[in-house]
């Protein structure tokens, strides 16, 4: 036997696996990237046209709606530019659902790495979340030629409103990712509430029919209207709404482009308390995917 | 020296869950059968391993040595007990990498190593090495779900014997490659050894064991039923019996020296 090499190894003694849950994927952002890189090479794998799946279904859908409800049921009267109106919403709503169904399947469908390798889990659902906002970008630079073409100009609140919509769902479609990505682990159920969550997500804000007209609605002031008004994706629609389509209106008469009715009142500080909101909801969804992280190996 | 891998008291208890429906959890509980079942996997296990120790992991399938490895890797945390581990881990557990089948071998080399800690430039410098250890040719660009189970371990082998870890995990690697790949591993294996990373080995060939380690852990439903000299764990274990000989003939055939003693990982 040749003489043994003392190798000094200098980290400490520690326990293995990690445990900082969300910090630990962001000091590992080369992992997260080519993570991410996967997630957008593998949606669709195999299939003829690719890429532009992505977008043959919002535009599918936007068709559906715009002759349906703007042309049968009336809301291109209802609604000035009532295109950009749903299309904002659509947007929004399509980055929430894509992040919420990515990202509960994420861990079942790496379930050969979670369980032959140690990393940290909530890669996974994160990078779900970061697969969705690249898929979600290129829509929202055709939304903004839409609001542009029909006289959209850039104004500081729109700027920030649209801020904090996109940034709210981002946030709280993480957090429900996280721990949908668990459970799913223990009931593949979770996948399916997802699908039926995603459709009606789009009957419960406002981008289909405007929020006038639930704001001036027998609703108006009841439990329904505070509840819709306490759903973090409807402020989020709200807000890239005030963002992409109010200056767009503003010349139309007789009409409120940027207070109520077409908006409930104080958006901004609603869409910064949603914000907030979403912020410790990830901390306690966190929370939760870190009790069950240790089951997940054994239960794939 | 300093102690690599400390392992404190752990266990690790397994819940079987017999029915996943709410149809078939209804029709158990009214015949009253029972819903789950749990077993220790780890019962209850303690050692210590200093730096640059190979160490073997015996015990017969099911006998925990998987999931120990599991603890000891970070993939699976115990229910009690602590264990603890220096520096960076690398290696290969239940006879597969965490490999993604739709991902191309290129890709998932650099996945692999990326979840190892390696970085995209210390990935790209040892890359060919990787392909040339690994030898899978022009399948390189084919998704891992295509591959052999002898090239998918290959591949494995190749990226955690690169990865320059602090300690080595090897679980039954050799079990799927063919004779040429056992041999380079196990040459492969002595290197990592003699470069003072600690190696922890999981095989049931006594030979092969003997061969590079010299103490041996060994495992029974769960409980570390022996630690010490290599020799005495195969006697422990009655794997030096004739019955082995049988078993493992078709390397005996060829004339086996020790450097060769690969036996049958099955």
């Amino acid at each position: 036997m040749t003489a043994v090499i003392t190798r000094d190894v200098n980290a400490p003694l520690v326990q293995p696996g990690y445990r900082a849950g969300l910090l630990d994927v962001f000091r590992r952002r080369y992992l997260l990237r080519l993570l991410v890189r996967k997630g957008i090479q593998q949606r669709y794998s195999g299939s003829f046209l690719g890429l532009l799946w992505s977008y043959v279904q919002p535009a599918v859908q936007f068709s559906v709606y715009f002759f349906v409800m703007g042309l049968i049921l009336g809301m291109h009267k209802n609604v000035p530019n009532f295109p950009i109106h749903l299309f904002s919403g659509m947007v929004i709503v399509h980055y929430f659902t894509e992040t919420f169904s990515q990202g509960t399947r994420s861990i079942v469908q790496n379930r050969q790495i979670v369980q032959k390798m140690s990393l940290p889990r909530e890669m996974f659902p994160v990078s779900a979340m970061m697969v969705s906002a690249i898929h979600t970008f290129p829509q929202l630079l055709i939304l903004w030629a839409g609001a542009l073409i029909t006289g959209w100009t850039p104004d500081p609140v729109g700027l920030l409103a649209g801020f904090l919509g996109i940034m709210t769902v981002a946030v709280f479609g993480t957090g429900l990712a996280l721990i949908f990505s668990a459970g799913n682990v223990f009931f593949r159920d979770f996948q399916n509430i997802v699908s039926t969550f995603a459709l009606f997500i789009r009957w419960t804000v406002p981008m289909i029919y405007p929020f006038s007209r639930l704001a001036t609605s027998s609703l108006a002031g009841t439990w329904v209207y505070k509840v819709y008004l306490m759903n973090p994706i409807s402020i989020a629609v709200l807000n890239v709404q005030r963002c992409f389509w109010s200056s767009t209106v503003k010349d139309v008469p007789n009409f409120n482009p940027d207070g109520f009715p077409s908006f409930p009142s104080h958006l901004i500080l609603r869409g910064i308390i949603m914000l907030a909101v979403a912020v410790i909801f990830l901390g306690i969804c966190q929370l939760i995917f870190s009790r069950f992280e240790g089951k997940l190996a054994e239960r794939l | 020296m300093s102690e690599s891998i400390v392992v404190d008291h752990a266990s690790k208890r397994f819940t079987m869950r017999y029915h996943r429906t709410i149809k078939e959890i209804t029709v158990a509980t009214m015949r009253r059968q029972r819903l789950s079942d749990s077993f220790l996997a780890v019962n209850d296990v303690s050692f210590k391993i200093e730096q640059g120790e190979s160490v073997g992991l015996m015990g017969l399938n099911g006998s925990g040595k998987s999931t120990l490895l599991k603890l000891i890797s970070g993939v699976m945390r115990p229910d009690s007990g602590k264990v603890y581990t220096r520096g960076r881990i690398a290696g290969l557990i239940a006879t597969g990498a965490g490999f993604h089948p739709q991902l191309s071998g290129r890709d998932n080399v650099y996945l692999n190593a990326a979840i190892l800690g390696m970085s995209e430039a210390e990935t790209k410098r040892k890359f060919d090495q990787i392909v040339d250890f690994a030898d899978i040719g022009r399948f390189l660009d084919t998704p891992v779900g295509y591959y052999s189970s002898g090239m998918f371990a290959r591949l494995g082998f190749a990226v955690a014997v690169h990865a320059d870890s602090d300690i080595f995990l090897v679980d039954e690697v050799l079990a799927v490659g063919d004779r040429p790949f056992k041999k380079k591993c196990m040459a492969r294996m002595k290197e990592v050894r003699d470069a003072g990373q600690t190696m922890v080995y999981v095989s049931h060939a006594a030979a092969s064991v003997r061969n590079m380690c010299n103490r041996v852990l060994v495992l029974e439903k769960g409980v570390l039923g022996f630690d010490g000299d290599a020799d005495a764990a195969i006697k422990y274990l009655n794997y030096d019996d004739d019955d082995e000989e049988e078993v493992g003939s078709e390397d005996m055939d060829e004339g086996m020296d020790m450097d060769e003693g690969l036996g049958a990982d099955i």
